[in-house]
């Protein structure tokens, strides 16, 4: 999951960097196919190159160790703001057919059966970046038809220009990203199909693992398994595979 | 510490923490106020690795103001959950925002106006649950938040309250400046010739400050650059036995209950494996002399 989404980062962007997760795949396509691509961190980082040594968090010193800015977050969410992220990753509980996140509550919010943590920087992320990309655990209490509570804003209600209408800034998911597969969207909005899935898995198993009748592309292929440099780079980085492991 | 929370940090008090978000948390401001048993705290924060979490469990927290709660490196707030979930300690209210608008709220209190406008936060279920978010004209305004008082963690500070930090600052200036009133928290306790030698790292004036506490390890576990490493496996242990009610009920004896002090603490804590050993000082910035 992590190398297929190291290949949304293309050479050249600026990528604004979640929790978790995300981490890795920066440092994955930084290290794999996009030397020149950027990673901006809220907690107030910005670097041109992966950690030298494993993650917990964004904010572990060693990715300040080399950094070519140590800031304050709203400098780093005024760049956002301006429109000058091109790629934002962000992780999530539960996401439905039109890309909304849900990372807030399950069930009613005034006595929520689950307390999920929040936001943090992920509606930032899906508001203002040009296009992102959200990684999950593919598990039919994930994909839901619809979240019950829109935390970060995909493609709304799924009408063509709901973003457009509802004056958000960026373009939205263009993909997610689980451990069966990779779903995208149309361009300009609407619900997720399936583009492609994972070596090992068939199209009946992601359906079946999805809560609504997912759409199937017609020209759905088989992702590609990792590469040497995209393998190589993960065991580099996650060596105890805190983050990796099945 | 004692002191500085006995004085400065009063039962219903708003109190703003974990603002450089996963660097330099003053959990041992956190753990002194659970000694104390203050109560009816509203917290405010961005992110809060882990202390939010005890503190709501520890029955000292009404209300949160805050974008996540939970442990950054393990994921779910097992306290957080069960305070919204089932009122277990108490009844938890929550005002949700998300990074970029808890900073603005922070921003707006700083700049003495009531309400900072910005494209972010639009269609958002959060606009529902915080009252202090509000839709109009294209935009999201964003109420000002007041913190009583903020406490931070710093590297080093002079005892008039001129606090260096330095790596990622999160939103710890506007959380500084916001406030009636700041409590610091060092590393290393210096003199104010060291802090006027680069009056730039100075995170907001002295006068704001009003304790200053040399505390070295008083955000263990979280990491402070130059200092020390993040303690992941501390983590993923609070993780593991906050889970039930038990659990958390036992860690917080172990080691915050039944701890006399920080510095009682940190002689339970393997520092040599998260001390930073190897070490790189900037180059000095020349001043002038005239």
């Amino acid at each position: 999951m992590v190398a297929v989404a190291s290949r949304e980062i293309r050479d050249g962007d600026l990528v604004f960097v979640g929790m978790r997760l995300p981490i890795l795949a920066y440092a994955v396509a930084r290290n794999a196919h996009a030397p020149s691509a950027r990673g901006l961190f809220e907690v107030g980082l910005m670097r041109d190159q992966p950690a030298a040594a494993f993650l917990g968090t964004m904010g572990d010193p060693p990715n300040v160790t080399g950094a070519l800015w140590a800031t304050r977050m709203s400098n780093a969410m005024a760049l956002m703001a301006q429109g000058r992220v091109d790629l934002g990753f962000i992780g999530g509980a539960e996401v439905d057919r039109f890309g909304n996140l849900n990372t807030s509550y399950v069930g009613d919010p005034t006595r929520p059966k689950v307390k999920l943590p929040g936001s943090g920087g992920g509606a930032d992320i899906a508001i203002l970046s040009r296009r992102w990309v959200t990684l999950m655990s593919h598990e039919r209490r994930r994909l839901v038809d619809r979240v019950s509570f829109i935390t970060s804003p995909g493609h709304g209600d799924g009408t063509p220009g709901w973003r457009t209408r509802g004056g958000l800034l960026g373009g939205g998911p263009v993909a997610i990203i689980t451990t069966l597969g990779v779903m995208r969207f149309p361009e300009g909005g609407g619900e997720a199909y399936l583009a492609s899935v994972h070596p090992g898995h068939t199209i009946e198993d992601v359906r079946n693992q999805t809560g609504w009748d997912l759409k199937v592309a017609d020209d759905v292929s088989e992702t590609s398994a990792p590469t040497d440099a995209e393998l190589s780079a993960i065991r580099h980085l996650d060596p105890e595979g805190f983050w990796t492991r099945a | 510490m004692a002191q500085a929370i006995e004085r400065f940090v009063p039962d219903g008090a708003t109190v703003a923490m974990g603002v450089a978000l996963e660097p330099l948390i003053p959990f041992a401001a956190g753990h002194e106020m659970i000694r104390r048993r203050r109560r009816d705290l509203e917290l405010v924060g961005p992110i809060s690795d882990s202390l939010f979490d005890q503190l709501i469990g520890a029955g000292c927290v009404r209300r949160v103001t805050a974008a996540w709660i939970g442990n950054v490196s393990e994921g779910l707030g097992h306290c957080y959950r069960r305070a919204c979930e089932n009122a277990v300690p108490q009844p938890l209210e929550v005002h949700d925002h998300s990074n970029f608008s808890i900073s603005l709220a922070l921003w707006a209190a700083t700049w003495n106006v009531p309400s900072l406008p910005t494209r972010t936060l639009l269609g958002s279920d959060i606009l529902r649950t915080n009252p202090n978010l509000v839709a109009g004209d294209g935009l999201v305004h964003v109420s000002a938040v007041r913190p009583d008082v903020t406490i931070v963690h710093v590297q080093r500070a002079d005892e008039d309250g001129r606090a260096h930090a330095w790596g990622p600052l999160g939103i710890s200036e506007e959380a500084g400046l916001a406030a009636e009133q700041v409590i610091v928290s060092c590393e290393e306790l210096v003199d104010a010739s060291v802090t006027l030698s680069d009056p730039n790292r100075i995170l907001f004036p002295e006068t704001k400050v009003v304790a200053v506490v040399h505390e070295p390890g008083g955000a263990h576990p979280s990491p402070v650059q130059g200092f020390f490493k993040r303690d992941h496996a501390f983590y993923r242990a609070y993780a593991d036995e906050s889970r039930s009610l038990e659990g958390f009920e036992a860690w917080l004896r172990r080691w915050v209950l039944d701890v006399a002090d920080r510095a009682t603490y940190m002689s339970r804590i393997d520092t040599e494996s998260i001390r930073v050993k190897r070490h790189r000082p900037s180059a000095p910035a020349d001043f002038g002399d005239e």
